[in-house]
């Protein structure tokens, strides 16, 4: 890290004019994007500037602090650059030895010689959203930028009226994308502040499947700032699996929104795994727009240090005869901090809904802390819509019972931590993902000093 | 070193207490190779407390005497230690513990103590030959070690369980915590005999029940009576026979009348 405390001190007023110096830059120098985004990048920005940044004074940010975020200098990063990426160093990454497409992306911008997407069927799309813009795709301006809201969401509004590139995806009625696709996101930038607005917008129209990987990596330990959005539009009787991996530095900031827009009959299933960054925080939010709807919301976040992992959730239950459940699990070590928030919301026309929440929480350390909060908004009379939280340590009984068979008492403890995170991970439908991913947070917990020091 | 005919244990005027309540008040037991010994006893006179400071549960102050396991100190040892040595604690209340494979737990635990003895790790393939050997003689089904260690079995279930881990762990010395409690006739009688077949020259076990008819299967060398934190009397299998017909509080009387 090469910048000091003197970015810390910028007052209000003049980053907000960095953003705008920002914003018209980047105005006359995108020639070529479609007409139709720039009235929604400048509402956007309107919006942006108009609300500023979320303060713990927000109800939906209580528990996270921004500000550290905003201290940082503001530095898109805004063009591509290899940026001394290898294939080498790409493939050691999780998740890259998966067969199916891969799109790389390296801070934000779209590294097509790195990429490999595989022959797909006829009318399926699997591709950079900036080359997409280019050559006009119709599912652009109907969905982009159409569903994840801006209004009072700071962090999508800058999304939104900075993006330069992503993925898009969109698989017509009726077909199947029949390998995961994997959209890796690599942050190689040593500059403090060196931000990255990924967009994503993936369309799975009537009756389509899609397997789909995210995952957030990086080479440098550096103070970065990634703000992803991804949007999903689902049809009728769409099967979508989702799955995000979080991995960035200790050092870096990560917010990501998830929107989520399900047709009648739609299965949908979404996993976010965050092991990296100091703070993240992600915004999920689902509206259930037909009857019949599956939605599945899983969560784990291991945390140590100072990290604070923050997952909040609204379902929006708009049709009748739809069910939603969410299953969030963290694991926190050190200081760290883990902050749930699930709001249930239940319109009045949506009767029969069947809604599921838990939150539990290890905690591995005394100095670790976990904020939970429900928050079941219900309007319809006929529904069933249960929540549940638990923090709480290592069961001692356990411990005993596997040591007084053999088993030290590190093993012990690393094998419950490993069964309290394999009740997310057993989940994941996709088996080679399922499989990596269990793999990867074993890895993960043999590596952990402060489970090995036990008490 | 170990010498001809070394008690496997040794309890030597044991004290032992839990948040300044005491319970045990100065147990002594000697226990040889190729012996049975049975505990029984009134609820609450301390014979759980015993297994589980035999088997290194922490909250127990010891404040006074000493156990002997081959003539090495035995509470000094971790709890795993323990078990590698040789010491196998069958609980009275089996622990659930979901999300760790019942397959994946037992070959750690097998090759943990392998290990400790010098021997070579088993592969997937040569831990499963051994373990359906052993599933046999418990007559357990297959699926048993598909799911998480304990979870959702039936208590019986949970009993076979641990004579199950005992016949694959092949301790030397092995404490059965009322294992016969919570188990059908027939469940009962297999795994008696289940117990019976792992029985030889060269290790020990230590019985609590609180029923004779186990020991008409499991046939004991001795049988004590613990009491106030003391074993109390100590006798063959006609003092079990006996208990039965007249209750503790005869003998307890008896055995104050005779003090
Ligand atoms: N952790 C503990 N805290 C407080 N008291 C305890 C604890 N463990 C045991 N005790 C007490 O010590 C005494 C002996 O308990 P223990 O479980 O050893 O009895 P037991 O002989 O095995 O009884 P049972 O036949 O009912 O199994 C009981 O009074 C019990 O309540
Ligand atoms: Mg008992």
């Amino acid at each position: 890290m090469i910048e000091t405390i003197t970015d810390q001190k910028v007052a209000a007023g003049e980053k907000a004019d960095q953003y705008v110096a920002e914003f018209e830059r980047q105005k006359r120098t995108d020639t070529k994007s479609p007409s139709w985004l720039a009235p929604l990048r400048r509402a956007a920005f309107t919006s942006f500037s108009e609300f500023g940044f979320p303060t713990l004074q927000d109800e939906d940010w209580r528990f996270t602090n921004v500000a550290p975020i905003l201290k940082l200098p503001f530095r898109p990063v805004s063009t591509h650059s290899r940026d001394g990426l290898t294939l080498e160093t790409l493939n050691q990454f999780p998740f890259t030895g998966l067969r199916g497409s891969r799109l790389i992306f390296v801070n934000g911008h779209f590294s097509p010689e790195l990429s490999v997407i595989q022959p797909q069927p006829k009318g399926v799309v699997i591709a950079s959203l900036a080359a997409e813009l280019m050559n006009g795709h119709g599912a652009l301006e109907q969905h982009l930028a159409r569903h994840a809201r801006t209004a009072g969401n700071a962090f999508t509004a800058l999304n939104t009226a900075f993006f330069h590139d992503g993925a898009f995806i969109y698989v017509p009625a009726g077909m199947t994308v029949e390998s995961p696709v994997h959209l890796l996101f690599v942050s190689t930038a040593t500059e403090t502040g060196a931000t990255a607005h990924p967009r994503n917008l993936i369309v799975a129209e009537r009756g389509s499947a899609l397997t789909l990987l995210e995952s957030y990596v990086r080479v440098t330990d550096a103070a970065t700032f990634t703000n992803t959005v991804t949007e999903f539009v689902l049809g009728e009787n769409a099967h979508v699996e989702h799955c995000k991996f979080q991995d960035e530095s200790t050092d870096a900031y990560h917010i990501a929104a998830l929107h989520m827009q399900l047709g009648r009959s739609a299965n949908f299933i979404s996993h976010s795994i965050a092991t990296g960054a100091k703070l993240s925080r992600n915004n999920i939010t689902t509206i259930l727009d037909g009857e019949g709807i599956e939605c599945v919301l899983n969560g784990l976040y291991l945390t140590r240090g100072d990290q604070l992992a923050d997952h909040h959730m609204v379902v929006e239950h708009v049709q009748p005869r739809c069910n939603s459940h969410e299953y969030f699990n963290g694991i926190l070590d050190g200081r760290s901090k883990g902050v749930f928030h699930g709001r249930i919301l239940v319109r009045p026309d949506a009767q029969k809904t069947d809604a599921k929440q838990t939150n539990k929480n290890l905690l591995l350390s005394d100095d670790a802390t976990a904020d939970t909060k429900p928050q079941l908004e219900i309007y319809a009379d006929d529904v069933k819509c249960t929540h549940g939280a638990t923090i709480g340590q290592l069961n001692e009984q356990s411990i005993f019972y596997l040591r007084a068979r053999g088993i030290g008492l590190e093993k012990a403890r690393r094998m419950l931590i490993h069964a309290f995170a394999g009740e997310i991970i057993d989940r994941i439908r996709c088996e080679p993902l399922r499989e990596e991913m269990d793999k990867l947070v074993w890895e993960r917990l043999e590596q952990s000093e402060v489970v090995a020091v036990g008490h | 070193m170990k010498l001809l005919n070394q008690p496997i244990l040794e309890i030597k005027d044991l004290h032992a207490g839990v948040e300044g309540k005491k319970i045990l008040q100065g147990v002594n037991l000697v226990i040889r190779p190729g012996e049975v010994h049975a505990i029984m006893g009134p609820n609450g006179s301390g014979k759980s407390t015993l297994a589980a400071i035999l088997a290194g549960r922490e909250g127990y102050d010891v404040t006074a005497g000493e156990v002997l396991y081959e003539g090495k100190d035995l509470l000094e040892l971790d709890p795993e230690i323990r078990a590698r040595e040789g010491v196998f604690l069958a609980f009275q209340y089996p622990v659930e513990i979901p999300g760790v494979n019942s397959t994946y737990f037992l070959k750690a635990a097998l090759n943990e103590v392998r290990k400790h003895r010098g021997l070579t790790e088993l592969d997937a393939v040569e831990f499963l030959a051994l373990v359906k050997e052993k599933m046999k003689i418990l007559a357990l089904r297959e699926d048993f070690l598909k799911r998480p260690v304990n979870e959702g079995f039936s208590g019986g279930e949970k009993k076979r369980n641990e004579i199950f881990q005992m016949a694959v762990l092949e301790p030397k010395l092995a404490v059965l915590d009322e294992t016969d409690s919570g188990l059908d006739i027939d469940a009962l009688r297999i795994v008696a005999e289940g117990v019976n077949k792992l029985k030889h020259a060269d290790n020990a076990q230590l019985v609590i029940t609180h029923y004779q008819r186990l020991l008409d299967y499991i046939i004991p060398d001795f049988v004590h009576v613990l009491a106030d934190g003391r074993i109390a009397r100590t006798g063959d299998r006609k003092l079990a026979l006996e208990l039965e017909e007249k209750g503790y509080d005869w003998l307890l009387k008896h055995e104050l009348a005779s003090a």
